[in-house]
């Protein structure tokens, strides 16, 4: 079984700035897009799984994001929050044409 | 057999360091007596120069309490001098009429200040300046007496002149040569000097003789030989000091101007030992504590019985102990026959420097105003080294940004502490064997910083290299990047000039590269801090709340709480919020504890909007910064209102408005001790009273309650303004980050908070500190958004398919 995937718009690449997210809402539900500080663009679930703090509005360290409510460390790779908490969120594909940000539902 | 007796005649430093090395060596060799003719235990002398520079109080430079004398088992005679010394039968006598046998006696009376001998130098309001009785009367007098004459522009006058300046005197410096500290400094640097503490407010009359103090009972004025007058109420003598050596002279000891030892410090009666500055060796009387440590580390090996070289004199280096005055001097610092001099000025730092060269060897050091370069000249004078390879050109450039200045790269053997002889491969081992994470530790254990204290900065930078590079974590780490403590980090921001989080992290070897949510924003905050004009605010750093100027709610929404200063609004501020509250469905509208009314259960993608609507300020409501005022309404509405509470908030709103500190700063300002907007518990709180306003600092009202505690009492809402600020900038510079007000006096001291705050001079620099690092930058951080400067609006917008 395929599944066809969605090509939703974020942003133009250049209105992204290096570690602070934006937050989009796909059909009701929130993702949460970083830029990171080596330009690459990453998605994630935007909304944590220990008492739902907003991602996008976290503190970005690398490859991962801090929930600003009650900072889990969170895997902007794989979801995966990190030890000694527990939980993850799911991931999306990104993709960049001609200077404008896309993530892939 | 019994042990044998050990006496101490003088419990200064000098003597009872000997003592202390005696005891590392052998404590069970001697049942020590120690005679002592001051009150106090014995102390760290250096810092009365700290003491009545209101840098430290009497308590803290006391170095042996009475229990240390317990602990190691020593008879003190306290407080009664000894007045016979019979070396035929071996005992001393004392004032009280004690007579105390000894089997060895050491000789450690030290000097005394030296009076000039002209008349009326018996008058009450003259003092030398030596104790911490001389000290604690100077304090008191500062406190009756305005103007001060200070006879003597060496190290110890200069550093009397600044302290009753610190205390709020007007001073004027006598000296007789053309330059001061002329023993110590060239003429340039000598002027260089004057200038530096003439702009700090010191006056000074140079080549003047004193012929005579005027005065019935307490001196009333100076005359001078050219027949000049100078008026003063106060006068210290810092001419020089005298070896006290009389109850040596009278026991019959070869005596010259010191009491003459040979190099394994015996004087010229059997078992009669010298040291300190009371000793004359090989001509010379030391008047600074490093020889003298040397002397005590010599005769504690001969007193038990350890092979030693002997001593065999020492060469001294100079430093002030006055801030903003930086210099360095050692050796011998004027050119005659074969000593020749290279020099150079830098007129735009105003710092001098001047190396003294015989036979291919530097002899001689003067540095002024840049000293960062005092160990490798040093050790040049030191070692001997043959200087022929190196041209003047390149003796003087400067060599900063060699790794030679960072004492990473020093050698094992170099000296980090002059005045207790102590070398960095002994630092080091400390630090590693014992463990040591503070430089507090290391003083404990090496005795490395316990004397003058300027060497704590190296020390300080010595643990952040060998920590830095320790695998386990030391428990001082600001969070789990790194093991540096805040002040190890602050200390090297300064030190390597660190301009960037990126830098710091990078620099100081953090194990993210990019920090974690717990270092980010407070690096932040110490680069805005440090470098406010250079360092780029980096919002990637801030929290949520400080980079989108509202509180997160914890479904993510926001709240919105405009500033109305000291809590006052008006009719048509009111119809506004309620027009926005109903326009957007706000869900909650509500009065929060700092008299504000605020908006909460805002969608992100709407602040920028109704900000624009309220056409309102930002309360800072959510930041570290300073916060609202609350106030009372004051003598204008109520009736046991003294003062105008509600005018005086306003203005300190209006004046230190957006201000970031390491956390929320809340302030309260009542009009009448019934305290109703509860000042008791602000980081700053004021009172009215009749006469004026008590000013309390340090109350938390949050989750740990802690009582403010009162300041001080002024006059004038512009004092109250002042103060405010001072102790803002202060906390900025020492507060840990988000470390409320009350731990941070708690750690830092109560008692110093105040001495700095109530200092009319640092509080002054302090002001005009903040005023630079936030010119320009107090904006309102709503209106930034609403005219979308720098594109702010963009990080509010939510995608929506
Ligand atoms: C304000 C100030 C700043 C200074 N700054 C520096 C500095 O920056 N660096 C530096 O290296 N040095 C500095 N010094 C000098 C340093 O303090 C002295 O070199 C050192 O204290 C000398 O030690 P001492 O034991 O020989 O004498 P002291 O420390 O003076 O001790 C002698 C003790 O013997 C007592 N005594 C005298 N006669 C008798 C008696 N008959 N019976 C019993 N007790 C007696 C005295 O009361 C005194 O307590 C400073 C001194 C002062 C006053
Ligand atoms: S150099 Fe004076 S205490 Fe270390």
């Amino acid at each position: 079984m395929t599944q066809v995937k969605q090509k939703v718009f974020v942003a133009n690449f250049e209105e992204l700035r290096p570690r602070i997210g934006r937050e989009i809402m796909v059909d009701g539900s929130k993702i949460a897009v970083f830029r990171l500080l080596d330009d690459r663009v990453k998605a994630i679930g935007g909304v944590c799984p220990h008492k739902q703090g907003p991602l996008a509005e976290g503190i970005v360290s690398g490859e991962y994001v801090y929930c600003p409510l009650h900072e889990y460390k969170v895997s902007l790779l794989d979801g995966k929050v990190q030890e000694p908490d527990d939980g993850c969120v799911a991931t999306y594909e990104t993709a960049i044409e001609d200077g404008k940000v896309y993530v892939l539902v | 057999m019994g042990r044998e007796k050990l006496l101490l005649i003088g419990n200064g430093m000098a003597g009872v360091r000997t003592i202390e090395e005696i005891l590392e060596r052998d404590a069970a060799k001697y049942e020590i007596t120690i005679i002592g003719e001051e009150r106090y235990t014995n102390y760290n002398r250096i810092m009365l120069s700290n003491v009545l520079q209101k840098k430290m109080t009497v308590d803290e430079i006391i170095t042996n309490p009475m229990q240390w004398y317990n602990d190691n088992g020593i008879k003190l005679v306290h407080h009664d001098p000894a007045v016979k010394l019979d070396t035929d039968r071996k005992q001393v006598t004392t004032a009280s009429g004690a007579c105390i046998e000894y089997d060895k006696c050491i000789i450690a009376t030290g000097s005394r200040s030296f009076i000039l001998p002209v008349e009326g130098a018996q008058l009450e309001g003259v003092l030398g300046f030596r104790t911490i009785d001389d000290t604690v009367q100077m304090i008191e007098q500062a406190k009756h007496y305005k103007r001060a004459a200070v006879i003597g522009g060496g190290l110890l006058g200069l550093e009397a002149a600044k302290g009753l300046l610190d205390q709020g005197m007007d001073v004027t410096v006598v000296h007789l040569e053309k330059w001061l500290m002329e023993t110590q400094l060239n003429e340039p640097a000598g002027n260089l000097l004057k200038q530096d503490l003439e702009k700090q407010g010191i006056k000074f009359l140079m080549e003047k003789r004193t012929t005579r103090l005027r005065g019935t009972t307490r001196v009333e004025a100076v005359e001078f030989s050219d027949g000049s007058v100078l008026e003063a109420d106060l006068v210290i003598m810092s001419v020089g000091i005298r070896p006290v050596t009389g109850l040596a002279k009278e026991a019959g000891l070869k005596v010259e101007r010191g009491i003459v030892v040979d190099d394994f410090m015996a004087a010229s009666a059997r078992d009669v030992y010298a040291v300190g500055e009371c000793a004359q060796h090989n001509n010379t009387i030391y008047g600074l504590v490093a020889p003298l440590y040397e002397q005590g580390k010599v005769l504690a090996d001969v007193l038990t019985d350890r092979p030693t070289e002997g001593y065999k004199g020492s060469t001294v280096s100079t430093s002030l102990k006055v801030s903003g005055c930086d210099l360095f001097s050692a050796g011998i610092i004027h050119e005659r026959d074969a000593i020749k001099g290279i020099e150079a000025f830098n007129g735009l730092t105003n710092s001098y420097k001047k190396l003294f060269i015989q036979n291919n060897q530097i002899v001689g050091i003067v540095l002024y105003g840049d000293t960062s370069e005092e160990n490798r000249y040093y050790k040049m004078l030191r070692d001997k080294l043959d200087i022929s390879a190196l041209n003047p050109v390149t003796l003087l450039a400067s060599a900063a940004g060699e790794a030679s200045s960072s004492v990473a790269d020093w050698d094992d053997a170099d000296t980090v502490c002059g005045c207790n002889g102590v070398t960095k491969g002994t630092i080091v081992n400390a630090i590693h064997t014992q463990q040591l994470t503070s430089v507090a530790e290391v003083t404990r254990c090496t005795k490395a910083g316990n004397s003058c204290g300027k060497c704590k900065s190296t020390i300080g930078e010595l643990l952040t290299h060998v920590l830095g590079d320790k695998v386990t974590k030391a428990p001082t780490g600001i969070c789990g990047c790194t093991d540096l403590s805040r002040d190890e980090i602050v200390l090297q921001i300064h030190e390597q000039g660190l301009k960037t989080s990126k830098e710091v992290f990078q620099a100081l070897n953090f194990r993210n590269a990019e920090g974690c949510s717990k270092c980010r924003p407070a690096i932040n905050f110490y680069l805005n801090v440090t470098f406010p004009q250079e360092h780029q605010d980096e919002k990637e750093s801030r929290f949520v709340n400080e980079r989108m100027h509202g509180n997160i709610q914890k479904d993510g929404r926001f709240s919105v709480i405009p500033r109305m200063r000291g809590g006052q609004t008006t009719p048509q501020q009111l119809l506004k919020i309620a027009q926005v509250a109903e326009k957007y469905n706000v869900p909650l509208v509500k009065v929060t504890g700092s008299q504000r009314i605020g908006l909460y259960g805002v969608k992100k993608e709407d602040l920028p909007q109704i900000w624009e609507e309220l056409d309102m300020t930002s309360a800072s409501a959510y930041a570290k910064a300073v916060r609202s005022v609350k106030t009372c309404v004051g003598a204008s509405f109520c009736r046991f209102g003294t003062q105008d509470s509600m005018g005086l908030g306003i203005k300190l709103e209006e004046r230190y408005e957006y201000i970031d500190t390491p956390h929320k700063f809340k302030m309260g300002v009542s009009a009448c001790p019934r305290s109703c907007v509860e000042s008791g518990v602000k980081d700053f709180g004021v009172i009215g009273v009749e006469n004026g306003f008590q000013i309390y600092i340090g109350g938390n009202g949050g989750t740990e309650v802690k009582e403010a505690q009162l300041l001080t009492t002024v006059a004038t809402e512009q004092e109250v303004i002042d103060l405010c600020g001072a102790m803002l900038q202060y906390y900025r510079k020492t507060g840990n980050y988000a470390e409320r007000t009350a731990p941070w006096i708690e750690r830092l001291g109560f008692e110093h908070v105040k001495s700095v705050l109530l200092d009319p001079e640092q509080s002054k620099a302090l002001l005009a500190e903040l005023d630079e690092a936030v010119a320009g930058k107090r904006n309102d951080p709503w209106t930034e958004v609403r005219n979308n400067e720098n594109r702010e609006q963009e990080l509010y917008t939510v995608g929506r398919v």
